[in-house]
């Protein structure tokens, strides 16, 4: 049993409705109770799909259990066969049915379905959401394409001369982080290196579509967390060999263009070209000197984070403190990873160590989750979101790619944009005393924080910063915290410092005054600490 | 085979008391009673809800909850895993370990309750009995409770009725002897409760205990005296559980619009024998703000068709409220369960005729929806943007239970709720 507060990751069949949703002419029956209808949300809500996810639910409920839950089953699939009329059909169970043991399978096997009927076993109690999604997609794409594989062995012929190489784009889903705008930017790439597109799957794909998997040259891999076991598995039937390079900052999307340049025999030069990124010349203008050596903290699902990790370095000069994944599945990546920058990654599935890591190192900037956007706004750090699990507003209504070289300039700008909003609180502290202008007026960027609602009142009503985490001014004149008292004058003088470093002053000096049993924090003290963190 | 799916339509249902009535099984797209603990928790102030579940209740919990406001909200998951169904772990001695190293964390909790779930209940976990264990082991600091708020078991709103019911065993029992007491049940926000106090307090009805109440430590006392006031209508094993301790029900409609909080207070005054022209008195100026309030949403609302799909068990008296008060038009009431003696005052005011469904088919429920095209429908989260997208005017559900919408004060912020989409569409050209 292990006590959870917020999930990175959902259960694994909500990885399997990542697919069934992405895909088109496909229908997953899900064996499960009411409640676990909430998943449809995620599709409809978060990511503002305008089309309910292609799932029937049985919604089985105790009174049935002693009953006929197998018959509710077949129902549910039958009907749902003649209702949505599906290419293929995906069966499997939830947590609880998991439990029951009615074997989905064997029950719409019984059916005699006119479609391919793909039976997934997703273990609940172990697995979680990306390696639902690997599985399902994996399944649904032996079902399809193991009929057209070639004999063993096969060795794929050399592309007839005076021919365009094709390649498949394997790896986006539904609610994915920005899938929908990374195809489009990866195809337009693959355009100016005259390879076509044979078949993007799971994202838009059918199950016909998936069939023809085998007759690409090659694959393109953009998210290793769904679409490595079916790379891995198509390398081998199809003899395809797959594109290592995620184009995700421009040092990876110059590597990669040179890989497929490389494989196919074509010219990079015009894909190259098509790319004098603003973001290269941004970072080298005197403007963005200030971000030399900001502090970054860095996690996320192990594709993001590793390719976060790397343009921090070293397309934005940041340092990078601290790198961490919730893909357990992929922590030696992210371990090998971390070791370029000479700290130890943090591979967790648990909110709360994220939060006690990012405290630790006091970063100025975090770069994760909706969970650390989350993180750091209570310890009034900014953040930019990298990597799912992401939330409504990650769900841009302009084209706002993450891969290629567009994509490296949204991350240009989504990054600095937070440090930028830091800068003009400078401005705040300049014009400080006038009666516009004090400590307790927000920045302007966070909007004006509506007065509290009442408690039942909707979440979405209530200030996203809960009071605790704005307020660091302690009322009493000398106050006591974790040790160390405050002097008057010392409490003074860490007024005079702009607010929104003051915490972090506020910590360092206390941290300070207990690893030299100070008691009493004077304003010497305070200058002490200062000195002795100042880089 | 057994009536599983689909088998029994809304069709040709049964009419009594001027309403058609029918009831359908089928796939039900309704939240199972864990969400509760989304504005119980909020409410209780010193409790916490702890699931014992899968890691699909967990991933529900933060998705229903859509907003993670509260970086250490007081609730959270123990998640179940292949250790605990292998028998490799003893899954009490993990409860008990889980449970401890909470309690450490946050001293503040003076209640927690320990929530069973569909994988609790099917692996068959005493919760019961682990609660009675941890509360004589953390005793007096801590009291530990159990319900449930599985997907098997429980609705949505049905929730709150299980967590409720939990309670009422350990409330504090009033002698023979002891004066009458007013108990409102069901959970409102704090404003709304302030709200109703001085209204009873301004009628002389001074012993007024509100339930849940808003620490543990305030729990109301029942004796035989005590009578109550649902001020929710999805509270079926609370209310049966009060009145094995004695307690009555006062009959009435819920206090949703200006006139559903008149007969509501009215009820309450006539069981404590207020002098009539006390009680309008007292109700009459907020009564009338009420109804100027309203006025303006009328216009806006009158003669449009509204369509409920089952969710909150609060459809029929919103339904009332909508139908009687602002002259809307009821396609369909669909609600997951109807309790016929709580809201029994709501349905006799429904206009005869209206098909209120029980249960959900979800498919054939939809069917009728765009059959029907109502100008308004009521849904979840789930079906709310699909139906938009298909060229319909939807509010969402989950909207109604957050929102403080009881009372007089609330009740043209309940109508302006449905006003807004349709107000929306009308701006909208592009
Ligand atoms: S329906 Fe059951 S398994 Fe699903 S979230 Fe609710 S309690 Fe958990
Ligand atoms: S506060 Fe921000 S990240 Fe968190 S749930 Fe709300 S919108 Fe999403």
């Amino acid at each position: 049993m292990q006590l959870t507060v917020w999930t990175y990751e959902g259960p694994p069949h909500v990885g399997a409705m990542r697919i069934a949703t992405a895909m088109t002419d496909v229908h997953y029956v899900l064996h499960a109770p009411q409640g676990d209808t909430y998943a449809d949300l995620l599709f409809t809500m978060i990511e503002r799909l305008p089309r309910r996810p292609p799932v029937t639910y049985t919604t089985f409920q105790a009174r049935d259990l002693g009953g006929d839950t197998a018959g509710l089953f077949q129902n549910a699939a039958r009907e749902a066969f003649e209702r949505f009329k599906p290419q293929a059909m995906l069966v499997g169970a939830s947590c609880t049915a998991e439990l029951i043991q009615d074997d989905p399978g064997g029950l719409a096997r019984a059916l005699r379905l006119p479609i391919p009927v793909v039976q997934l076993e997703l273990p609940s109690y172990q697995k979680k959401e990306n390696w639902g999604a690997a599985e399902t997609f994996y399944q649904i794409v032996r079902a399809m394409a193991a009929p057209q594989a070639p004999p063993p062995g096969f060795k794929r012929p050399p592309r007839a001369p005076g021919t365009r190489a094709s390649c498949n784009i394997l790896g986006p889903t539904a609610l994915g982080f920005r899938h929908r705008d990374d195809v489009q930017a990866v195809k337009l790439m693959l355009a100016d290196l005259d390879v076509d597109v044979h078949v993007v799957a799971p994202l838009g794909a059918s199950p016909g579509d998936l069939a023809r998997l085998g007759e690409a040259d090659f694959n393109v891999l953009l998210y290793p967390e769904t679409g490595s076991l079916v790379a891995q598995w198509l390398g081998r039937t199809f003899d395809q060999k797959t594109i290592k390079s995620i184009p995700i900052g421009l040092g990876a999307t110059r590597e990669f263009i040179a890989e497929i340049a490389q494989l196919t025999g074509v010219d990079p030069g015009r894909a190259l070209h098509g790319a004098p990124s603003n973001s290269s010349w941004y970072s080298h203008s005197v403007d963005s000197t200030y971000l030399t050596g900001k502090r970054v903290f860095v996690f996320g699902d192990a594709t993001h984070a590793v390719a976060a990790a790397r343009i921090a370095a070293q397309e934005l000069g940041f340092t990078v403190v601290g790198l961490g994944t919730y893909s357990r599945e992929f922590a030696r990546e992210v371990r090998e990873a971390a070791k370029l920058y000479g700290i130890e990654a943090l591979i967790t599935d648990d909110y709360l160590a994220v939060e006690a890591k990012v405290a630790e190192l006091q970063p100025e900037l975090v770069l994760g989750t909706q969970m650390e956007r989350h993180i750091a706004k209570r310890l009034g750090v900014p953040c930019a979101v990298i990597s799912a699990p992401v939330h409504v507003q990650d769900f841009p209504a302009r084209y706002s790619p993450q891969m290629g070289f567009e994509g490296a300039n949204v991350i240009f700008d989504t990054w600095v944009h937070p440090l930028m909003m830091g800068l003009e609180e400078h401005l705040l502290t300049m014009f400080r005393g006038d009666f516009e202008f004090h400590d307790a007026a927000p920045a302007s960027h966070l909007g004006f924080t509506a007065a509290p609602r009442d408690q039942t009142a909707a979440p979405a009503a209530q200030p996203a910063v809960p009071a605790e985490a704005v307020s660091d001014r302690p009322s009493a004149p000398v106050s006591a915290t974790a040790g160390a008292l405050w002097a008057v004058d010392a409490e003074k003088e860490l007024g005079k410092i702009p607010f929104f470093v003051r915490g972090k002053a506020r910590r360092n000096t206390e941290r300070f005054a207990a690893d030299n049993a100070v008691a009493l924090i004077t304003v010497e003290t305070l200058y002490d600490a200062k000195a002795h963190f100042s880089r | 085979m057994s009536a599983a799916t689909g088998n029994c339509t809304a069709e040709g249902g049964v009419s009594r008391g001027n309403l058609r009535y029918s009831a359908e099984r089928g796939q039900r797209e309704v939240f199972c009673g864990l969400t509760g603990i989304i504005w119980l928790h909020r409410k209780i102030q010193d409790a916490f809800f702890l699931v014992v579940g899968s890691r699909t209740c967990a991933h529900l919990m933060q998705s229903a909850a859509g907003v993670m406001i509260f970086a250490e909200p007081r609730f959270a998951t123990a998640i179940i895993d292949e250790r605990d169904l292998a028998g490799l772990a003893d899954a009490n001695v993990e409860l008990d370990r889980v449970v401890t190293q909470l309690l450490e964390r946050r001293p503040d909790i003076k209640l927690l309750f320990l929530v069973g779930s569909c994988p609790s209940e099917v692996i068959k976990l005493d919760l019961s009995r682990a609660a009675l264990r941890l509360s004589s082991r953390f005793s007096p600091q801590v009291r530990v409770l159990n319900y449930s708020g599985s997907g098997i078991e429980t609705t949505f709103t049905q929730g709150e009725d299980a967590c409720l019911a939990s309670l009422v065993p350990g409330l504090p029992r009033l002698g023979e002897e002891a004066a009458p007491n007013l108990l409102i049940v069901g959970a409102l926000a704090d404003v709304v409760e302030d709200q109703m106090r001085r209204l009873f307090d301004e009628m002389g009805i001074a012993d007024v205990q509100f339930f849940p109440p808003r620490r543990s430590t305030l729990l109301p006392a029942v004796g035989a005296r005590t009578r109550y006031l649902l001020a929710q209508p999805f509270l079926a094993d609370t209310a049966r559980a009060l009145e094995e301790l004695g307690a009555r029900r006062i009959a009435a409609t819920f206090p949703l619009g200006a006139e559903g909080t008149a007969s509501w207070l009215k009820a309450a005054a006539e069981a404590w024998a207020v002098d009539p022209s006390l009680y309008r008195r007292v109700t009459q100026p907020a009564y009338e703000r009420a109804q100027r309030a309203l006025s303006r949403y009328r216009d806006l609302l009158a003669g449009k068709r509204i369509f409920f799909f089952p969710d909150s068990q609060l459809e029929v008296p919103l339904a009332r409220f909508l139908s009687a008060e602002m002259g809307m038009e009821l396609v369909e009431v669909g609600t997951p369960y109807l309790h016929r003696a709580h809201l029994s005052a709501d349905l006799d005011l429904l206009p005869p005729g209206t098909r209120v469904v029980e249960g959900q088919h979800v498919e054939n429920q939809l069917d009728r929806c765009h059959a029907a095209k109502p100008d308004l429908v009521v849904c979840g989260l789930g079906l709310a943007n699909p139906l938009e997208a298909q060229g319909l005017t939807t509010k969402w559900s989950i909207e109604l239970v957050f929102t403080p919408i009881q009372g007089f004060n609330q009740a043209a912020d309940l109508a302006e709720l449905f006003a807004r989409p349709l107000v929306r569409r009308t701006r909208l050209v592009a």
